[in-house]
């Protein structure tokens, strides 16, 4: 009963340790993405706008 | 331990092993995956064939419509890198390419392709129209399967076919705005088809050993330099009078017809020099003049077709 290991609660140093250079790219990926879907999110509520156009105020109440 | 890296090499082009370069790709890295300067003259002609079209499109829906073709061509041409890689890897022209070069990974350039591809084709499908979505789903298809996997390592004629792809944005930017197939778009499509063989094979006649050494058939590869020429020539005597005929049809007005008249005249004059001067400098002097006049040739055709269509329209 004694041998059984205590399990060690993860910590920062464990699994893949990115370089400076590699964590600096990432957070340049990241902020291209967000700064894409941000862009999409525009466009869509854009083309929304303009395929609804007038019809937006068009309905029952 | 050579043999596991060759191995590793492979499968990793083909996308299927851990990459490479995991971590080590900037944004910058999958903008270059995208061709961005062919991304910039398919805009370009597509813009042509979005503002002939007829019909109004609201401006919000044609800039999503330009968005999803450049974006669609972008994908193809980053599918493109991911088959090519091995290729890519061993001619100069193309070495510092992102997967060549270990900063972009194959499964990397795989996935971003498949993604934007789906998401171009879908968006212009759902939000524009749904013929102008299979034309371009269409064309991503012709390059990325029919092209680039299965005609650019086994036929002479891969650019020829294969230029189908490249000739088409204005016909998708048409149907865009139009809903519709005329005979003006399938022109605009036939004088970019007619264009690219003698543009290419003018780059690949100085650029034959590279693509000997990747064993990719070129023209010049497989039937020699001299009946390359011989082509070119033909080529070009078809495509001057083609590139003039929507003078003909009533499709373009006088300035085109100058231009088109004009520029193909000086097309031809370099299309012979390349044809007699066949050794040594000179030749390769005469073969990049003509790819490089070929570039402005085209461009300057479908600006004026672009200058006739806005002028046109302001003043009527």
């Amino acid at each position: 009963m004694n041998d059984v290991k205590t399990p060690v609660p993860p910590g920062d140093d464990d699994g893949v340790v990115l370089t400076p250079e590699q964590q600096r790219r990432r957070r340049a990926r990241n902020i291209a993405i967000a700064a894409v879907l941000g862009f999409l999110v525009l466009l869509f509520y854009a083309v929304t706008i303009v395929k609804l156009g007038p019809n937006v105020l068009n309905r029952p109440l | 331990m050579s043999d596991v890296s060759a191995s590793l090499a492979k499968t990793e082009t083909a996308g299927l092993a851990a990459p490479v370069g995991e971590g080590l790709a900037s944004p910058k890295d999958f903008i270059e995956l995208l061709k961005p300067r062919v991304m910039s003259l398919v805009i370009f002609t597509a813009l042509v064939g979005l503002v002939r079209a007829p019909g109004d499109i609201h401006p919000v829906i044609a800039f999503t419509a330009l968005l999803c073709i450049a974006v669609g061509a972008g994908a193809a041409g980053a599918l493109n890198m991911w088959w090519d890689a091995d290729i890519d890897a061993v001619m100069t022209r193309t070495q510092g390419r992102p997967i060549p070069s270990g900063r972009v990974s194959g499964q990397e350039a795989l996935a971003f392709g498949l993604t934007l591809s789906a998401f171009s084709v879908g968006v212009l499908g759902l939000l524009v129209n749904t013929l102008a979505g299979a034309l371009l789903a269409f064309t991503i298809f012709f390059y990325v399967v029919v092209y680039t996997m299965w005609l650019k390592r086994t036929t002479s004629q891969n650019i020829v076919i294969g230029g189908l792809a490249g000739a088409l944005p204005p016909l998708v930017a048409w149907a865009a705005a139009a809903d519709s197939i005329s005979l003006e778009p399938v022109l605009l499509v036939a004088i970019i088809f007619f264009w690219t063989p003698p543009h290419f094979w003018a780059l690949a006649l100085y650029r034959a050993g590279d693509y000997a050494r990747a064993g990719v058939p070129m023209l010049p590869v497989t039937a020699g330099p001299d009946e390359t020429r011989r082509q070119i020539l033909l080529y070009t005597l078809f495509l001057v009078p083609l590139a003039a005929s929507p003078v003909a049809f009533g499709y373009a007005g006088l300035a085109y017809g100058a231009v088109a008249i004009g520029l193909g005249a000086m097309m031809i004059r370099l299309a012979v020099r390349v044809y007699r001067r066949r050794e040594g400098e000179e030749a390769v002097r005469a073969a990049k003049a003509l790819f490089g006049f070929s570039i402005l040739y085209l461009f300057s055709l479908f600006a004026t077709l672009l200058g006739e269509a806005i002028v046109g329209g302001l003043l009527g």
